[in-house]
């Protein structure tokens, strides 16, 4: 869906994308840096299912919802993305007994 | 100027506190600086710059006429502000704003929820300026909740900030002056643009030309013509356009229109959706302040005064916030809203800030020339603000459709938060951003009615998420304990 | 003063008012074959129906007055007779559930209080039996594994449940509509006049002639009532309430204060100040409002608030329903309660029975307005 300007130079940072490895470009959002990797979606609505992507890169929209080093429903268009970073895409609604009981384990 | 990452660094109170760092909040910060009142410039970007100028300190774009001269003007507003004595707080979004609690010394004062890196906290001001900005209006069509479907605006923040450019068959959609420009800049960034759908009623055009003469000797016409001649090289250009869909299942495959009595479909790899921009009132909504409705540029516009206060005493909305102006526009604006604060706060006599404000008034008047024009000639089509086809999402969060819309219109439902109890429309995490109008404006449709008499969502604060624990952190009262531990 | 009326309706019965009250006793009329006219107010307006918790809640009802008790689980007895009808009328789900509810103690002194405020609500004489337990936190992790440490027990009653009550308000209009019920929003209600044969009815609106009236105008009846000679002091008692984005559904019980719709969002409520006509959300109330509900359920701090808002109840003197009818001005009626949605199906189905009898029966004495001329005239 994107691609990235050539020879833009600047650090590059690595994160996983639902457990892959992915690299981005120092200060680009988390948003930004789905659509760099070429992901179709980010996440399925809790309503009907569909799939959804980011829409406004403003903050506005809430469609470009992750969950981020396990914390689910993050606005990934206003997140830097940082180093080490875990993304997941989502699938319906915020599955956050889950995300709890994992960082209770985590702990 | 000083950088602020958390809640617990900032002060109690600062005489003024000023919401969003685009030009008019950056503006607004440097002058109340200047007049020696402590000043809070707070962002939810990690960066200053507002729209226009995003990631003016940090783009990878090094060309220079990529992103154009208008952009790099942006500069000089960064530099004032960083050489003034503002503290600025990035990534920090402002949730509410009310009144300060009795008890306090100042009456006046106002209460502002706060939160950085998930931790909320109140802090007071004496005085609050809302640069907010604007947003771009909904264009709610069939199949824009796709992925593959963004909006213009976003497309070029990806650019701004991360070099991105679209892939593949990209079109372009919708009207107005910016959409031209979004549309040069992404192209000068190495996209390839198979067409644009301009959707910019023709007879527009014959309103529009009473606004001429100003137009014609304002800043615009040049940048204007520039732009059009650009476009007609080398891209398709559909004028006239009155229906758009976008197609495919779980990813934008084609998009289909009509241009006169033609249907075409053209397959499609991302549509970049784009109807000119509104003001961002949701804070001035929450915070109570009252509203008009402005028919030329089909939306809600703050109520203010001639230094932009609103009709919440001590709250004022500087730039495009206040009603769309542009970017020049709102740096003006943006002074002006910070002198009136100046003397609300004792700290400029009314002559001193009528003099200090003088040249920016006339600047002001000079900048907003051709507005007129702009307004009317590009006012959107109300096909692509009330959608026809009744299976059109209307509000994307809660995926309410404009048929379910007008049905329940028919039940006798006559507003938009009478709407939102029976469809949950406006009910979701955007908080009706992108549904708002389209409701008011269905509604106001179906009932025959102007939208003045249908009114707007009415909103409440949380303006943006904050979490149960967060708020759970914050202090409570005396009397919160008595009506809550019964 | 003729001239300025725009507007003649008529009908055999008005119900003023269009909140969950009103529509659940039109619905209820309609039901029976009455032709009703619905009186509205506009998009804006202090519907307790927007902002109620949606509970249809048993336990805990009624201490001081155990006919209360009983007219409650009544309603809940028949609620899903009322879902049902509802769902065969317009096709619309409002997710009734009866799982029982939970109050939950976060302290042993809270813990006391319930308990004890249980057993006076019991023994009560005449009160209507029905079942509930009282529980320690260890068979209280048992049934709602996600609750934290501090809660340190709780009390359970299987007849509380449920509803999605913005479904139960876009049901009852959508079945007022399909029943031809004449619903005019827009249109305050200015004066009532009674004469020789029924009600005139003024508004900005113009006028409305009717046989029978019912007022359900929540908190604007205190007004209204005197004019046909009924009497209703209410007052707004103010309730803030939270609503959190979706969430897989976790919790599958109703708390007091806590519980998760059907659509996965988590509300959290409910405050009580009385304050008149303020509807400011503060802070301090809904900060510790979500402390508490985050100490029974620590799961929740990480869910993200999406809206707060506060509604006025509806309240007596008391806290008890009002239903009475016009001694001097017979076929007036007066309906006022602040549990609305617990209370819809005796609205719909037991209510407008009598109301279109034109009586209301012994069994509702208990709920005229006589008991506050009797208790300030002691
Ligand atoms: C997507 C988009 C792209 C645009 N591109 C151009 C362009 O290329 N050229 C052009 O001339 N005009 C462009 N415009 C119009 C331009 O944005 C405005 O004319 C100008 O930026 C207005 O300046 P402002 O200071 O009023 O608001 P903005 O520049 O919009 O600044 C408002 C700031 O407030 C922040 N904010 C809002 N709410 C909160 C909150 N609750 N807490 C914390 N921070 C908050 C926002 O994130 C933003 O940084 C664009 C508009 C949009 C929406
Ligand atoms: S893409 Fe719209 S909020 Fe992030």
């Amino acid at each position: 869906m994107f691609r990235r300007l050539p020879d833009l130079g600047g650090e590059t940072v690595n994160f996983t994308i639902d457990g892959r490895p992915a690299t981005a470009r120092l200060g680009d959002t988390v948003a930004a840096a789905l659509l760099a990797s070429g992901m179709e979606s980010c996440r399925t609505t809790p309503v009907s299912g569909a799939p959804r992507a980011p829409y406004c890169m403003m903050g506005v929209c809430f469609e470009c919802l992750v969950t981020i080093n396990g914390i689910g429903n993050r606005q990934g268009c206003l997140i830097p993305v940082a180093e080490g970073m875990a993304v997941e895409t989502q699938k319906g609604a915020r599955a956050i007994a889950s995300e709890y009981s994992a960082k209770g384990d985590a702990a | 100027m000083k950088t602020i990452k958390d809640v617990a660094s900032l002060s109690e109170c600062y005489d003024l506190l000023i919401i969003g760092a685009g030009p008019a909040g950056m503006v607004a910060a440097a002058t109340g600086a200047e007049q020696g009142l402590s000043t809070l410039l707070i962002d939810e970007n990690p960066a200053p710059g507002g729209q226009i100028y995003r990631g003016i300190t940090t783009t990878p774009v090094a060309a220079k006429e990529t992103l154009g001269a208008d952009y790099w003007r942006g500069t000089d507003l960064v530099h004032a502000l960083t050489a003034s004595d503002a503290v600025y707080a990035p990534e920090t979004t402002v949730w509410s704003v009310g009144p300060a609690a009795e008890g306090t010394s100042d009456p006046g004062r106002m209460e502002v929820g706060v939160s950085v890196g998930g931790a909320a906290r109140l802090i007071q001001a004496r005085q609050v300026i809302a640069a907010t900005g604007a947003l771009e209006r909904p264009f709610p069509i069939p199949g824009w909740t796709l992925p593959g479907v963004m909006t213009a605006g976003g497309a070029q923040i990806a650019l701004k900030t991360s070099g991105l450019v679209p892939d593949g068959r990209v079109v372009v959609a919708g009207s107005g002056p910016l959409l031209y420009l979004l549309t040069a800049q992404l192209r000068a960034a190495g996209a390839t643009i198979s067409v644009m759908l301009d959707t910019t009623p023709l007879e527009n055009w014959g309103r529009a030309i009473r606004h001429a003469s100003d137009f014609l000797r304002s800043p615009y016409l040049g940048k204007g013509l520039k732009l059009l001649l650009g476009a007609e090289r080398g891209m398709r250009i559909v004028r006239g356009v009155t229906a758009i869909s976008a197609n495919g299942d779980s990813q934008v495959k084609s998009v289909r229109f009509r241009h006169g009595s033609k249907e075409e479909e053209l397959p499609c790899d991302v549509l970049l959706l784009h109807q000119g921009v509104v003001p961002n009132i949701n804070l001035a909504n929450a915070v109570g302040c009252a509203l008009d409705w402005d028919e030329d540029q089909l939306t809600w516009v703050p109520q203010t005064d001639d230094w932009y206060e609103t009709s919440v005493k001590g709250f004022a909305i500087a730039g495009d916030g206040a009603g769309i102006g542009g970017a020049e526009s709102a740096a003006l604006r943006g002074r002006i809203a910070a002198l009136g604060a100046g003397h609300r706060l004792g700290r400029l006599s009314a002559n001193d800030r009528d003099q200090r404000a003088a040249p920016v008034r006339a600047e002001l008047m000079r900048a907003s020339r051709g507005r007129r024009f702009l307004d009317v000639l590009y006012r959107p089509a109300k096909a692509f603000r009330i959608p026809k086809a009744d299976d059109t999402i209307v509000c994307r969060c809660e995926e309410v459709t404009a048929g379910k819309l007008r049905e329940t219109v028919a039940l006798g439902v006559t507003g938009p938060n009478q709407m939102k109890s029976f469809l949950r429309c406006g009910m979701g995490p955007c908080q009706g951003r992108l549904c708002g109008l389209t409701v008011t404006e269905l509604i106001a449709d179906a009932r025959g009615v102007p939208p003045t008499e249908v009114g707007g969502y009415r909103l409440r604060p949380p303006i943006k998420p904050i979490t149960l624990g967060e708020l759970a952190a914050l202090p409570k009262t005396p009397a919160a304990i008595k009506a809550v531990e019964r | 003063m003729t001239q300025n009326i725009e507007t003649h309706f008529e009908s055999e019965i008005a119900v003023i008012g269009g909140g969950l009250v009103g529509s659940a006793t039109a619905y209820g009329l309609a039901r029976r074959g009455a032709r009703v006219l619905v009186l509205d107010e506009g998009d804006i307006a202090y519907r307790a129906s927007r902002g109620n918790f949606a509970l249809v809640w048993v336990q805990s009802k009624g201490l001081g007055m155990p006919e209360y008790a009983a007219w409650t689980k009544a309603s809940a007895e028949q609620w899903s007779t009322l879902a049902k009808s509802l769902r065969d009328e317009t096709d619309i789900d409002v997710a009734h559930h009866q799982p029982g509810g939970f109050v939950l103690c976060l302290s042993e002194a809270e813990m006391e209080a319930r308990i004890n405020a249980m057993r006076r609500l019991h023994n009560q004489p005449k009160m209507v039996q029905y079942p509930y337990e009282i529980l320690d936190h260890n068979e209280t992790k048992r049934r709602l594994p996600a609750i934290g440490s501090d809660v340190v027990g709780s009390v359970f009653c299987p007849l509380d449940g449920h509803v999605n009550s913005l479904r139960l308000f876009r049901a009852l209009h959508t079945a007022m509509a399909r029943l031809k019920v004449d619903y005019r929003p827009n249109s305050p209600v200015e004066s009532i006049r009674p004469d020789h044969d029924g009600f005139l009815i003024n508004g900005p609106w113009g006028q409305a002639r009717v046989q029978k009236l019912v007022l359900a105008a929540g908190l604007d009846n205190a007004r209204l009532a005197p004019m046909v000679g009924l009497h209703a002091p209410v007052r707004p008692s103010k309730g803030q309430v939270i609503v959190t984005e979706k969430a897989a559904p976790f919790l599958h019980h109703p708390m007091v204060t806590v519980r998760q719709t059907d659509e996965g969002g988590v509300m959290i409520g409910d405050s009580q100040e009385d304050l008149d006509f303020d509807t400011v959300v503060t802070p301090p109330v809904i900060s510790l409002m979500a402390q508490r509900a985050v100490r029974m359920f620590p799961l929740l701090a990480g869910l993200n608030v999406v809206r707060t808002w506060s509604a006025l109840r509806v309240m007596s003197p008391d806290g008890f329903p009002i239903y009475d009818q016009s001694q001097s001005c017979p076929g007036a009626f007066v309906v006022t309660c602040h549990s609305g949605v617990t209370l819809a199906a005796n609205h719909t189905l037991t209510l407008a029975h009598h109301i279109l009898e034109g009586v209301l029966p012994a069994s509702l004495e208990a709920f005229s307005s006589r008991r506050f001329h009797v208790s300030s005239a002691a």
